[in-house]
């Protein structure tokens, strides 16, 4: 079983000291490039932390039986099973969401973040262990892809959570945000720079707190009388 | 090149301030000859560039007198209000001024560490997210017959009430503008350049502004603050480029005097593309850098998106200036070239 310690330690890899999208700056392809609302970006975080979840738990069962020689294409095999099943989940239950994100559901294999976490953790270590660090270490991928839509979409169109009715249906439509009425829209934002210029953002932001952390906690060393 | 004994005691504030004066003709010309929109335009350029520096520099822990006071905010500001349309929307101007005195500036790290030249990643930002608000140009007094007076400008750059009708008197499409419309409707050069916006060399009027630019130019040479290089090449690259086009097709490319004789590509030549800090540094590379920026403005020009191409180019070749400058480093006198091999003893 697994220690509360040893729970608060994966989780706080996976939120922040080995954040995935602010640390390791794995995965970036998905991060930049489906960041352009809160909508998408959450959907993505999910999809992806779904398949972290299951394919970290599968691995792991299975750390024994793999010869080390070719546990990557085992591993990709796993993977690539289990996108198959999400992508087609999407297919059917969130069919117009399906649409806009595209082949970035697909490229979830291709995603190293996934396969960073399934040969660096999931085959050295027991299955929840695994499990609750690819779900820790996927919510922090959702976080930073969240944070980065929102502030992408704030600026690119004044909007919060536009594209909800993909999700939940047309009705769903009242749920978005106007924040900025008569907003004339910020292209840049939406557009790939903003993805980069808004991730450097958050990146120094991070940077910036851990820094001040670590000089509060040096200054809280009493001197020796 | 002066004798070694013979100090220069130009520093950032002295250069800073050439280039200010330098850029003075041009303004005069702009005003003379497109209204006096232009300054209010510039005023709030230099208002909001200097609020962003003193911000950015409180923020970093830096001094705010000695680092204001070098104007190096105030260049930034005036080329990227040289750039903008004369009548564009006040929220767009400082927008434009935030971008290259925050981003491109001093998230780089302040003057001397910008690896992009800010005014122009200013202007590149305004014209890729707001095409639409980046086509409010005045048109030439010559041809409107009436300009706004500074009262009017004020009202249209500050969102005021303007007639549509005063508004539509006073703007005109700019000549690039013209023949970049003009092709796409299928029309030849030829008769594209029938029209009254096009002058004897450029477009009417903006002839004249190329011309005090290059005067301004010349005074930057002449002081010695600029390197004949880098204009050099660069209109060479303008001119060799558009001439190929023109000759290999003279109905579908603009002749090549129009674009040397157009505004955008003297402020480059003397005053954007000789910047000492994003620019190339050796003397080759100050050729290579020219030249490059010269062909790719055309190429941008003739079948890129936007109607100008300088903005990109210039930015294209920033993003150069580390291999330009690593492969063109000049030998040292007596030592090993750059396959290694020793001079004869």
């Amino acid at each position: 079983m697994m220690t509360m310690t040893e729970f608060r330690a994966l989780f706080q890899n996976g939120l922040s000291k080995q954040n995935a999208g602010l640390v390791q700056l794995l995965g970036l392809c998905p991060l930049l490039a489906i960041s352009s609302t809160v909508v998408n970006a959450l959907s993505l975080g999910l999809a992806t932390m779904l398949v972290m979840a299951a394919s970290s738990g599968a691995v792991s069962g299975m750390r024994h039986f793999v010869p080390h020689e070719i546990r990557i294409p085992v591993f990709v095999l796993i993977i690539a099973s289990l996108v198959t099943v999400i992508d087609l989940l999407m297919n059917a239950f969130v069919h117009p969401l399906y649409l806009v994100l595209g082949i970035f559901i697909p490229l979830i294999t291709t995603n190293c973040i996934v396969l960073a976490r399934a040969d660096a953790f999931a085959s050295k270590n027991r299955p929840l262990h695994s499990v609750v660090d690819a779900i820790a270490m996927g919510l922090g991928l959702t976080a930073v892809l969240v944070v980065l839509g929102g502030m992408r979409e704030l600026a690119g169109q004044g909007t919060l959570l536009s594209g909800i009715d993909l999700v939940f249906g047309a009705d769903a439509k009242q749920f978005v945000l106007h924040v900025v009425p008569g907003y004339p829209g910020f292209l840049l934002a939406i557009l790939p720079p903003g993805a980069f210029i808004a991730l450097g953002l958050l990146i120094a932001a991070h940077n910036w707190n851990k820094a001040r952390a670590e000089q509060r906690a040096h200054a809280a060393i009493p001197l020796p009388a | 090149m002066p004798a070694p004994f013979i100090l220069d005691r130009s520093s950032v504030t002295q250069v800073m301030a050439w280039v200010l004066a330098a850029l003075l003709p041009g303004i005069a010309v702009y005003v003379w000859l497109f209204g006096p929109g232009i300054l209010i335009t510039l005023s709030l350029a230099t208002v909001t560039a200097l609020a962003a520096e003193a911000a950015m520099l409180k923020t970093r822990g830096y001094p705010l007198k000695p680092f204001l006071s070098d104007l190096s905010a105030i260049v930034t500001a005036w080329l990227l209000a040289l750039s903008l349309p004369t009548l564009a929307p006040w929220w767009l101007i400082v927008t434009g001024t935030l971008f290259a005195i925050v981003v491109a500036k001093h998230l780089y790290g302040g003057l001397g560490q910008n690896i992009f030249n800010p005014a122009m990643v200013g202007y590149a930002v305004l014209i890729v997210s707001f095409p639409v608000q980046m086509t409010q140009w005045a048109g030439p007094l010559e041809l409107t017959g009436t300009s706004l007076t500074l009262a009017q400008s004020a009202m249209v750059i500050f969102g005021g009430d303007v007639p549509r009708a005063t508004l539509d008197a006073v703007t005109m499409a700019t000549p690039l503008d013209a023949l970049r419309t003009g092709l796409l409707q299928q029309f030849t050069v030829d008769e594209i350049m029938t029209q009254p916006i096009f002058g004897r060399y450029g477009g009417t009027g903006f002839e004249w502004l190329a011309f005090s630019f290059w005067i301004g130019g010349l005074i930057l040479w002449s002081r010695r603050i600029i390197d004949w290089r880098t204009p050099m090449a660069f209109l060479l690259g303008v001119w060799l480029t558009a001439g190929f086009l023109h000759f290999f097709d003279a109905g579908r490319f603009g002749p090549p005097w129009f674009h040397f004789f157009a505004p955008s590509v003297a402020l480059c030549a003397f005053f954007i593309a000789t910047d000492p800090v994003s620019g190339a540094t050796t003397p080759r590379g100050k050729l290579v850098f020219g030249f490059g920026a010269g062909l790719l403005t055309i190429i941008i020009r003739t079948w890129g998106g936007f109607p100008d191409g300088v903005a990109f180019a210039i930015l294209l070749m920033n993003l150069s200036v580390p291999l330009i400058d690593a492969w063109t480093q000049p030998r040292v006198y007596g030592g090993a070239d750059r396959r290694g091999k020793e001079p004869p003893a």
